[in-house]
């Protein structure tokens, strides 16, 4: 048996780039531990806190590398891991999100059976594999993170199991997602046998630097890379897992997929996108556009058929995922023959593309600008059902615990509650003057920039179509109402829980903070935009 | 041994093979657990991949991604089979069929 000489070096760590994710992963760890060592159950405030408390660290972290390196990029660990400054927001807002999710859930963990430590170690767990992802710069690392989050997530809403919904729920996103995380990891399988390497940059590297005929391995690897993602951000024709799952699983968490799962999967995507493959851009450019217009009708057609809101908001979240993915393939039209493939779609054929001052990082930022908007109008929206339901139903209600019938006359049992609903479904509607508005405007216009006309004009008409399915809830809310026993709907406080006008406190925080952040980000974007701007640096130069 | 010699692209090919027989099992299969082992298949026909696709290289690097898959695989069927258990334990002898309340 011949020596095999292999020199082996640990590859230097920088601590302080990996500080978010050790933080996550330490606190989850801790709060297990300790929550199996304490004889007694630990109260649910305590887990709660921790979570907040992390949270709000990893945000802070994160915002502080940011002032360190700013858009500027750190690698790590062999370059496995970069640090820029598109992970640092989507970093920032992981840490929100985490908060939030935290907030609405304090109140509902009772009802559906979770046990806080658990749920909180979880959704930390969950939130580090999220932060990995946004960050990766190896396949390898990148399927870690995406294991890391989906197992976690998996559990969470299987956390909720006494209910069968739940139960099901979870085994459904359980099986496609272990389907679609195989077809991911073939994917890179693929891509590692075509290029030879399975580091980001290190595929950019080796694809710009040399000339190749037609590699159909790297093509399949692409392609296969594209599904196992798109099944992640429950893109048309990947979604069909997603309203089961978002309408079974508990509401917090469902808020929680909407929004961190769904944006961490776009980070993945754009990072595959225009770090490892962008050479490839003309093989998969089509198929993003294709999925873009997929996404978009699918998403605002079905969620008009929808008589069960949270159901609705499922179906809405994958047109709003649509918006995203119209921002991330706009971005190829700003140049060479992958626009002329958009102009192509777009019916003009005879025109010549001038836009060579549109930078491409206009438009990925678009998409990055839409993602943070509409994830706090997600996990604003989610935090409201969450409310509701507990107000709704008795706690093992499963069928159509949501259904627009029981939301009407809410403006008047909780007009304040009606109200901030309202804001946050008219923002995912796209009504001026609120996050959501800026957002598909910014989107749009990327389009336009990149000469993707068509592309522009369905995102338009699927905007106006889905704000029918908004509205439908808004009026319900506000409709006079036909049944009168509302006032037995509506259960005393429960004891031991601060409450405000009944309504559970920590909810109606995270509720107000979705709502501030849709209206302060919809008056005044500029600086949320020029953080996009400067977070797409790193991966669109 | 006779003319026949064993190349990577034989190795790939059982691995596609083995990825395609666990996508189809996952599809066509309504029992849970054979479900799980489907998706056990697809992944070690990623992880027979990558390792003929090492040796391909001479580069160490596609046989540790498998000790990774590997973590992750079984991770995976932890959580899996837990879920399988919370689903029997609810209503035995249900298969994929029976989980289809939540739809429209």
């Amino acid at each position: 048996m011949a020596q095999v000489e292999i020199g082996f070096e640990a590859p230097a760590v920088d601590w302080w780039v990996l500080t978010p994710q050790i933080v996550l992963v330490g606190a989850a760890l801790g709060l297990l531990l300790v929550a199996s060592l304490t004889p007694r159950a630990l109260p649910g405030w305590a887990s709660t806190a921790a979570s907040i408390a992390t949270g709000g660290a990893v945000a802070i972290v994160a915002a502080v590398q940011w002032g360190e390196w700013g858009p500027a990029s750190r690698s790590t660990l062999n370059d496995a891991f970069v640090s820029d400054g598109f992970s640092l927001l989507l970093t920032v807002l992981v840490g929100a999100g985490v908060v939030m999710t935290a907030l609405v859930a304090h109140s509902a963990l009772d009802r559906y059976g979770m046990a806080p430590p658990e749920f909180a170690a979880l959704l930390l767990a969950s939130a580090a594999g999220a932060v990995v992802m946004a960050g990766a710069n190896d396949l390898i690392v990148l399927f870690l993170g995406l294991e890391s989050l989906s197992i976690a997530l998996y559990v969470l809403i299987a956390l909720a199991g006494r209910r069968a919904s739940a139960r099901e729920s979870a085994m459904k996103y359980f099986v496609l997602g272990a389907f679609s995380s195989a077809f991911f990891l073939y994917g890179i399988a693929l891509v590692y046998g075509s290029t030879g390497s399975t580091n980001l940059s290190g595929i950019g590297g080796f694809l710009f630097g040399s000339i190749r005929e037609t590699d159909y391995l790297l093509l399949v690897g692409i392609a296969l890379l594209l599904v196992g993602l798109g099944f992640k951000v429950a893109a048309v024709p990947f979604h069909f897992w997603a309203p089961d799952v978002y309408e079974g699983a508990p509401s917090p968490v469902t808020g929680y997929l909407a929004s961190i799962a769904k944006a961490a999967g776009f980070a993945a995507l754009a990072r595959v996108l225009y770090v490892a493959v962008a050479e490839q851009s003309d093989a998969w450019a089509p198929i993003l556009v294709g999925l873009a217009f997929a996404t978009l009708g699918v998403g605002a057609v079905m969620a008009i058929c929808q008589n069960d809101v949270k159901r609705m908001l499922a179906y809405s979240s994958i047109s709003h995922a649509g918006f995203v993915l119209v921002g991330l393939s706009a971005v190829v039209g700003s140049g060479g023959e992958s626009a002329q493939w958009l102009v192509r779609v777009a019916g003009e054929a005879s025109r010549v593309v001038t836009y060579g001052t549109a930078g491409g990082g206009d438009a990925v930022s678009s998409a990055v600008f839409y993602l943070v908007a509409y994830s706090f109008m997600a996990l604003g929206s989610f935090a409201v059902l969450s409310v509701v339901g507990a107000e709704l139903r008795s706690p093992e209600a499963d069928a159509s615990a949501h259904a627009l019938s029981r939301y009407g006359g809410l403006a008047r049992r909780r007009p304040v509650l009606a109200l901030a609903f309202t804001v946050l479904l008219l923002a995912q509607a796209g009504v001026p003057l609120t996050a959501g508005f800026v957002a598909k405007l910014e989107v749009i216009r990327a389009a336009i920039d990149a000469s993707g006309y068509v592309l522009a004009a369905v995102a338009m008409v699927t905007a106006v179509v889905s704000a029918f399915a908004y509205l439908r809830v808004v009026l319900a809310m506000y409709a006079p109402e036909v049944s009168a026993n509302d006032d037995d709907s509506a259960p005393a406080a429960r004891a031991g829980r601060p409450r405000w006008g009944g309504l559970p406190l920590t909810s109606v925080f995270a509720i107000s903070l979705a709502v501030a952040v849709t209206v302060v980000v919809g008056v005044l974007p500029q600086t949320l935009l020029e953080w996009s701007r400067d977070a797409v640096l790193a991966i669109v130069p | 041994m006779s003319g026949l010699e064993v190349t990577t692209g034989w190795y790939l090919t059982l691995g596609a093979m083995l990825f395609l027989i666990g996508g189809t099992g996952l599809l066509v299969r309504r029992n849970p657990l054979i479900m799980l082992m489907c998706v056990e298949l697809m992944l070690n026909g990623v992880n027979l991949s990558f390792i003929a696709f090492a040796d391909r290289f001479g580069d160490v690097h596609g046989h540790t991604v498998v000790l990774f898959v590997l973590v992750v695989a079984a991770a995976e069927v932890v959580v899996g089979l837990g879920l399988v258990v919370a689903v029997l334990r609810a209503s035995p002898r249900a298969t994929a069929d029976d989980l289809s309340a939540l739809k429209g």
